[in-house]
């Protein structure tokens, strides 16, 4: 008879309770808290600017995404109190659990930025982040005529950091399509060394952002944004002026984990075991997606792969057996590159991504551009809703990172079996 | 790989100059690296963001980002531009005898 309060009912929460309530003793409780009761499905926030995605569509009720066995719980998580072993939350009396399962995501701050969300915010400045900015850009984006767009990353880590890149791809293909791509000037700017941090990676899509006519600066570190003269601002005095800013906020942790002593870093997100999951701070506290302080990428195919690793453990710890050191660090993300084709990305916390096939039946190509990707993007939709938050595995596509199909660099040979037995 | 005399010392570095081997670093190597980027002197408070950058790394395995010096070390970011004018993580990396900080993914 233990509780297992799992906070946050987005992607990561949704999915490992719906694994819990697959794999637990019936008499064991199953809580999820979440504030609201609007499940956004986030990767349809890129295509929600150039017209491509119904806003009303991309949210479902939370409650309806959960298995009937987890009890919801609609109430702000203030804080966790990890030697009580209790959370406390508003309009509710305090909740006793057995094991935590943090799953709170992660949020933007456009206001830690001098200036971002002053008087040009939501005129000449927007972020696709979230679903009202979403909105107000396909507004701006379907009335624009020409002029300078610069797409801002202002600084890491941030939620799939593949999709400023891809904004960048489809503006460049909606202008086209609109015969005005000759009138606008597409700039993207970033605080890394390169359009991406893997280097084979960086190289590739580098070169696509040059094929497509799209400007690079890097290195840039944003310190101000300046809506007088509606210039981009780096801390060393560099100067990126701009008629329509796209900008990536920083992201921190959710606010209670602020509040809970010892239980995030300075940007509130969570240190954890990065094969176990298990949090720093506690034996029975558990943490999953963006919440945590991995280097693993913030995307819901990583909530997917971890979840297997989570629910396990969970059981492991209510069983008092020793815990699965299962994760590998795996990532699996489309990268839409406009003009109905997508290319896929597969790596883990050793492999960057490489050029190759995923070793699926039909080959499906990495790191290059093919139509069939552009449909695996797409339906991707239907897989989170109905196969990801449901805590299913899906076919052929293992939690841990196939090293078959993919071309290494020379000299690098590794067995298809080899990421399972390597340490980090 | 490249080598650097710091001190009288050989040292491995990478083709942009950061240290290989982090723990063949002293401190007085830190000012000759420093004259080297363009940095005359290091002042009390280069050498607390140069600690402190160091002390991360040996604890974390890695570099922290402008963001994380700005939050944590005391120091705002506007003054580690005007100690390290271009660009504080790197730089303090670099004389901290540490490699370069990435972003993460
Ligand atoms: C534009 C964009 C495009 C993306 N594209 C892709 C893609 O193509 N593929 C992909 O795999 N991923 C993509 N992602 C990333 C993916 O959406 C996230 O990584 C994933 O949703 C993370 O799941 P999570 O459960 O950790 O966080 P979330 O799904 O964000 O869930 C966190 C939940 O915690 C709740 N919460 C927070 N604080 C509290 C509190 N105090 N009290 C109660 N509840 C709280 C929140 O309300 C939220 O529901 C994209 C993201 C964005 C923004």
């Amino acid at each position: 008879m233990s509780t297992v309060a799992i906070i946050g009912a987005g992607t990561a929460g949704t999915l490992v309770a719906n694994r819990l309530a697959k794999q637990l003793p019936r008499n064991d409780t199953i809580i999820a808290i979440d504030l609201d009761n609007s499940h956004l499905y986030q990767p349809g926030l890129l295509f929600l600017p150039f017209g491509k995605a119904n806003p009303a569509k991309l949210v479902r009720p939370r409650r309806g995404q959960l298995s009937q066995r987890v009890t919801y719980i609609q109430a702000l998580v203030t804080k966790i109190d990890p030697k009580e072993n209790t959370v406390y939350l508003v309009d509710h009396p305090p909740l006793h659990y057995d094991v935590a399962v943090i799953a709170s995501g992660s949020k933007i701050v456009s206001d830690e930025t001098e200036g971002m969300t002053g008087d040009g915010w939501l005129k000449d400045a927007f972020t696709f982040y979230t679903l009202e900015g979403g909105t107000a850009l396909r507004n701006r984006l379907e009335n624009f005529t020409g002029g300078r767009i610069v797409v801002n990353v202002v600084d890491m880590p941030i939620k799939c950091p593949v999709a400023p890149l891809e904004f960048c791809f489809l503006a460049d293909a909606f202008f086209r399509d609109r015969s005005i791509r000759d009138k606008v000037e597409i700039t993207y700017v970033t605080p890394l060394d390169g359009a991406f941090t893997k280097p084979v990676c960086s190289s590739i899509l580098g070169s696509m952002l040059k094929d497509r006519g799209v400007e690079l600066v890097t290195e840039f570190n944003t310190g101000s944004v300046d809506y007088q003269r509606n210039t981009l601002v780096s801390f060393d005095g560099r100067e990126v002026p701009f008629d329509l800013a796209v900008l990536i906020p920083p992201h921190t942790g959710a606010e209670y984990v602020f509040h809970s002593p010892g239980l995030g870093d300075d940007f509130g997100f969570v240190p954890t075991d990065p094969k176990s999951l298990v949090s720093k701070v506690a034996k029975n506290i558990f943490v999953i997606g963006d919440a945590t302080d991995l280097p693993a990428s913030k995307a819901g195919s990583v909530a997917h792969f971890e979840g297997e690793v989570v629910s396990h453990n969970v059981q492991h710890f209510l069983n008092g057996e020793s815990l699965e050191e299962a994760f590998d660090g795996h990532a699996n993300c489309f990268i839409e590159s406009g003009h109905s084709k997508a290319m896929l990305i597969d790596f883990n916390y050793d492999t960057e991504p490489l050029p190759g096939n995923f070793p699926l039946r039909f080959g499906t190509p990495l790191l290059k551009e093919s139509r069939l990707n552009h449909l695996g993007k797409l339906a991707f939709s239907w897989v989170y809703w109905h196969v990801l938050l449901k805590g299913r595995d899906i076919p052929l596509i293992g939690s841990q990172m196939p090293t078959s199909g993919k071309r290494f660099p020379a000299g690098e040979v590794r067995s298809p079996l080899s990421t399972q037995s390597r340490d980090r | 790989m490249a080598t650097a005399t710091y001190d009288g010392v050989e040292v491995e570095v990478n083709d942009e100059g950061f240290f290989t081997d982090p723990s063949a670093w002293r401190e007085e190597m830190a000012p000759i690296i420093a004259k080297e980027m363009g940095i005359d002197e290091l002042t009390p408070d280069h050498w607390r963001v140069i600690r402190f950058v160091r002390d991360r790394y040996l604890e974390t395995g890695g570099g922290p980002t402008v963001r994380v010096l700005g939050k944590t070390s005391g120091v705002t970011v506007k003054e580690l531009y005007r100690l390290f004018p271009k660009g504080p993580a790197k730089e303090a990396a670099k004389i901290a005898g540490i490699p370069k900080p990435v972003g993460c993914i």
